[in-house]
Formats: structure tokens, sequence, C-alpha cells
């Protein structure tokens, strides 16, 4: 028999209805399992144990009480630490912010703790989700669990990490680039980014506003799906929120695909891109066409200019949101200063890791007087071509598929000093924030043991199209099942 | 590549100081990026209009009511240094 922390949240969920198994067996077997590997792997800054037994208990109270359970009862989830959870340490892996409890919880969160779900910890990432390796987390490394020489990418790394381990069921994660398709792509789960307002972002650290979205990583498709209902929906204390009805993800499982139009374009394909992903991602493109699927090449052309267009505008949003981090009202103050203008500048100085400054300085210098027009103004022109150009794709499209990453896991400091290669990173994961479409990474296969990511996306709020393929997709092939040697 | 005073001048502005012997690596990726993404200079989008959000929403007003906020202790917990209820910081005035 598998053991249990290897199930799906639909499995452990059907066992605790059944009677199986109780919720405190569910977070033992978690716990054990970031006991035997937490050491090696680095997924967690926190664990919330305590706490978490305690939900645990109340769980299984209303069981042998008979009553109603919530959707995701006893289920233990992890949280990317920079998603503010009450009376948690949330520090976004920066000094900054290194005893930093917030007094409130992110939209997301309670939305999941109110179907029954029970925090077990706080996973890495790179500082204040900027990074594509999980390298710059002011703490410590994430290892990626299928080769432990190499990063979980990021900068959700420590979700994906922890996912992909078994070390929990599932994991929330942020992406503002690529954040939890990239990591998901390299860990070898499934992550989701969805439609740009779809997920308040009420209580994630903002890192580029207009970008950032909040999605979960799971071990299959069908725990993708469960947890998009729980995540969507209207919040007033975001503004950007959308008010639409988004229906039953779960809908969109085990159904035909036959006669959906799938766009593959070529320059998702193209230099760069290392030709092993490329081929696993063709081979799980031709596994759609033999369902049904029409297949065709197209060409988005502006997508080269994405990157541009993320490290110009993304910066400018982080250099505004970051300017909170004055050492005044909260997070780390500096130890020598003589006047208060110094107190800014050596809490910020002493607080933010390397990476970080490098983006604050970037986004002020292309928001400041002279190059405002030169830069960031540009940016947003070209920002619009590219969510055109994707419209006119999907209105002949209901996908669009690409490889996640243009390649596997890379070796743990091969690109820390090499800024661009790891920029290059997200190549084919940014120009989907900047379009605000949703998108998935589905597992498709394994490269020199490595795993690869597929990247399924749709236009706006067309979720269900997603669900559909990536479902049908890991029916049809045993990608997914795959787990590492740990 | 930018010049130093350049430099200092975009840090000053991000209340940043650089230490002297990082000074020229940052230089250097500064620049790296800068150049790269001069990129976007390469497309004619004079008459292009910014795209602000994504989603083409604009302002979202809501009435001003009052409301039940967060208590002052809860609020302060997070402060680095407090005095008398209040936040502490060094003297601004003369």
């Amino acid at each position: 028999m598998l053991e249990l922390h290897s199930l799906t949240i639909h499995e452990i969920r059907d066992m605790l209805r059944a009677g199986q198994i109780c919720s405190k067996d569910i977070l033992d077997s978690v716990y054990s399992r970031i006991e035997a590997l937490d050491d090696k792997i680095g997924a967690y800054l926190t664990l919330t144990k305590e706490e978490a037994y305690e939900a645990a208990a109340i769980i299984d109270k209303k069981i042998a009480e008979g009553e109603k359970l919530g959707d995701l009862a006893g289920i233990p989830m992890a949280i990317k630490d920079n998603i503010s959870t009450k009376g948690v340490k949330t520090t976004c892996a920066s000094k900054m912010l290194e005893n930093y409890v917030p007094p409130f919880d992110a939209h997301a969160y309670e939305k999941l703790k109110e179907a029954g779900a029970i925090l077990i910890g706080k996973t890495n990432l790179d500082e204040f989700a900027m990074g594509s390796s999980t390298e710059n987390s002011a703490f410590k490394i994430t290892r990626n669990p299928w080769d432990l020489e190499r990063v979980p990418g990021g900068s959700s790394g420590g979700s994906a990490a922890a996912v992909a381990s078994d070390e929990a069921y599932f994991a929330l994660g942020s992406d503002t680039g690529g954040s939890i398709r990239q990591p998901a792509s390299l860990c070898g789960v499934v992550g989701f980014k969805p439609t740009y307002g779809a997920v308040s972002r009420y209580g994630l650290v903002a890192f580029g506003s207009s970008f950032d979205q909040i999605g979960p990583f799971t071990k299959d498709v069908e725990d993708c799906a469960i947890l998009l209902n729980h995540l969507y929906g209207h919040d007033k204390k975001d503004s950007t929120s959308l008010n639409v009805e988004f229906g039953d993800f779960t809908e969109a499982l085990n159904k035909d695909i036959k006669g959906m139009r799938i766009g593959l374009p070529e320059e998702y394909f193209g230099e760069g891109i290392d030709p092993e992903v490329k081929k696993l991602v063709l081979d799980g493109v031709k596994v759609l066409e033999g369902l049904g699927a029409h297949v065709e090449e197209i060409s988005l052309p502006y997508s080269k200019y994405a990157l541009p267009v993320y490290y110009i505008a993304a910066s400018a949003e982080a250099s505004s949101n970051l300017a909170r981090y004055d050492g005044v009202r909260y997070g780390y103050r500096a130890k020598d200063y003589s006047s208060l203008e110094e107190l800014y500048v050596n809490s910020r100085s002493e607080g933010f890791g390397e990476e970080v400054k490098l983006r604050i300085m970037l986004g002020t210098y292309t928001l400041s007087s002279g190059y405002y027009d030169a830069y960031y103004n540009k940016a947003l022109k070209v920002r619009r071509l590219i969510k055109q150009e994707f419209e006119e794709a999907f209105e002949k499209y209901d996908v669009l598929i690409s490889p996640t990453s243009p390649t596997t896991a890379f070796k743990i400091g091969e690109r820390t000093d090499d800024q661009l290669a790891m920029y290059m990173s997200d190549i084919c994961t940014v120009p989907i924030n900047i379009a605000g479409i949703p998108a998935i990474s589905v597992p498709c296969g394994l490269s020199k043991g490595l795993p690869v990511g597929m990247q399924i996306m749709s236009k706006s709020l067309g979720e269900a199209s997603i669900i559909k393929v990536a479902h049908a997709f890991e029916q049809n092939t045993n990608f997914t099942k795959k787990k590492p040697t740990l | 590549m930018i010049d130093k005073k350049d430099l200092h001048y975009v840090a000053s502005l991000a209340r940043l100081k650089l230490k002297e012997e990082d000074e020229e690596k940052v230089r250097e990726k500064f620049s790296m990026v800068l150049d790269y993404v001069g990129m976007l200079n390469e497309l004619d989008i004079e008459d292009v209009e910014p795209l602000i959000n994504v989603n083409g929403m604009s302002n979202v007003m809501r009435e001003d009511e009052i409301k039940e906020s967060m208590d002052r202790e809860t609020l302060l917990a997070n402060a680095p240094e407090k005095m008398y209820g209040c936040i502490k910081v060094s003297k601004v005035i003369e």
C-alpha cells in the first residue's frame, strides 16, 4: 500500500470521510515526513506544529460528533512565507521581516482555513519573491528533491520542493513572472497561475502588484481544480479583484478534448530552449493530438519583448512597494544612525539583500525624471501589444502550449553570478503575467532524471479549458505519478 | 555603462547606500540589465496607449464608512521601538 504522505488531497479527503483515517493521522504522516527529510531539502522556514494539532483535534471532534465538515477538512497545507498568516511569522525570506508577525490573514489563506485546511508551515522563497532559484533567501537554500545538488526553481521553491517530496499535500505560492510555474516544472508538480484578479492579493506581501497572483502547487490536476474553487472569488479588500462568477472548476475534469484547438507559439520553442525539453513538450502535445485536439503552429512575435517589459515594470512597482520598509513602523531597524534619514538608509541597506536592492534601484531609475518615458512608459505600451497579441491568438485557439522552463533544474550556484542567465529562466512564463492570463505547469516527463513541465495557457478566465486539457493529458500519461527517490 | 555619479544618485533616491566593495559589481549588473531592456527601443510605439490594468479596471470606489479597525496594541506589536503607546524615532526637529 502507498504511504499516506504520498497521497493527494482528493484521496485523503475520501479516506477521512470514510472513517479510514482521522485528521491527526494525516498530520502525523506529513510531520514525520518533514522530520525525516527537511534537513536535506530545506523547504520550510517555520513549522506550526502546535497550532496544527489543535486544529486537527477540533476536526476529529467534529467527525466524532457527526458534524458537517468543510470541503478541505483536515488537509494540511504549506504556505509561501510572503503570504500573511496571523500570529505566524511571515518573513519573505528577508532580514527586513525576520521577526515580523502579521496581525491579519491573507484572504486566500483565510478561505482555505474556512474550508478546513490546516497550516503546517511556511515555506522558503527568494527574498521578497525576487528570483528564480530560491538562492536569494536570506535564511537558507532549498534543494531540489530530484537532485539535491540542484535548485528547486523559484521564487516559490520551498512550496514546490515541499509538495514534490511529499512534505506537504499542497502548498500556496505566488507568481509575478513565473514563480509558481517555473519551480513546479523543475520539481515535477502541478502549479497554477490564475487570471489576474481572480484570487485576492490581500495579505500577499506586494512585489509587482499588477503582476502578482497567489496560486496552488498540487500533486495532480484534480487537486488543482479543487483548490481553485476555494481560492477564486471577489474580495473587497483588493480593488483589482474581479467580481464575476467563476463556476465549478471540477466540472472541467474528465472531459473529452476532441476538437479543441491548440496553438504552439514558435517563439517558445526556439533559441535557448533545451532540445530535450522541447522534445518532451512536443511528445506531450502528440498525446493531446491523439485524443482529438487540433494542433497548429503560430507566431507571437512580441514575445521576445516580454522579459524587458517585465524587468522594467515589475522593478518599478517593486521600488514603490518596498518603499514602506523604512525601519520606522515594523521590520528591521538599524542599530546605528544619527538622523531620521540615516535610520531609513541604514535600515534599508542592512535589511535588504543584493537582488532586492538591485531591483529597487532599477525601478527607481526607470521611474525617475528624465527616464520615465524612455523606460517605464515604453514598457507599459509594449505590455499592451503583448496582451493584444495573446487576445488575437485566443480568438483562434482554446489553449496555447509551450515549455514552462527553458531548461531542467540547474546546479546550485550555477547562475548566481550571471544576472541575465538567471532572468532567462522565466522567459516562457513572464509573458503570461504581462497579459494577465492564466496558465498551468504540468509534468510531461523526465530528462536525464529531472522533471520537465508543459505550460498550458488560455485567455483571461479561460481556466476551465486549461483544466480540461491538463486533466486529459494527466489521465492519459503517468508523469504526475512519478516521484523522486528520497 | 551607468557612471558612478548616477548610480549614487539612484541609490540615494531609493534611500540605499552601496558598500564600496560591492559598487563595481552592482554597477555592472545594473548596466547589463539596462542594456538588455533597451531592446524596447527598436519598436515604433509612438501611438500605442500604455496599459495600466490588464482587466481594464479603473478606480474602484466605496462608501466612506466608519468601521472598527485594529487596536493600537496589535498595530504596535511589530514596531521596532515604542514609547507611551507611540512608535519611537529619533528627533526630527532641531
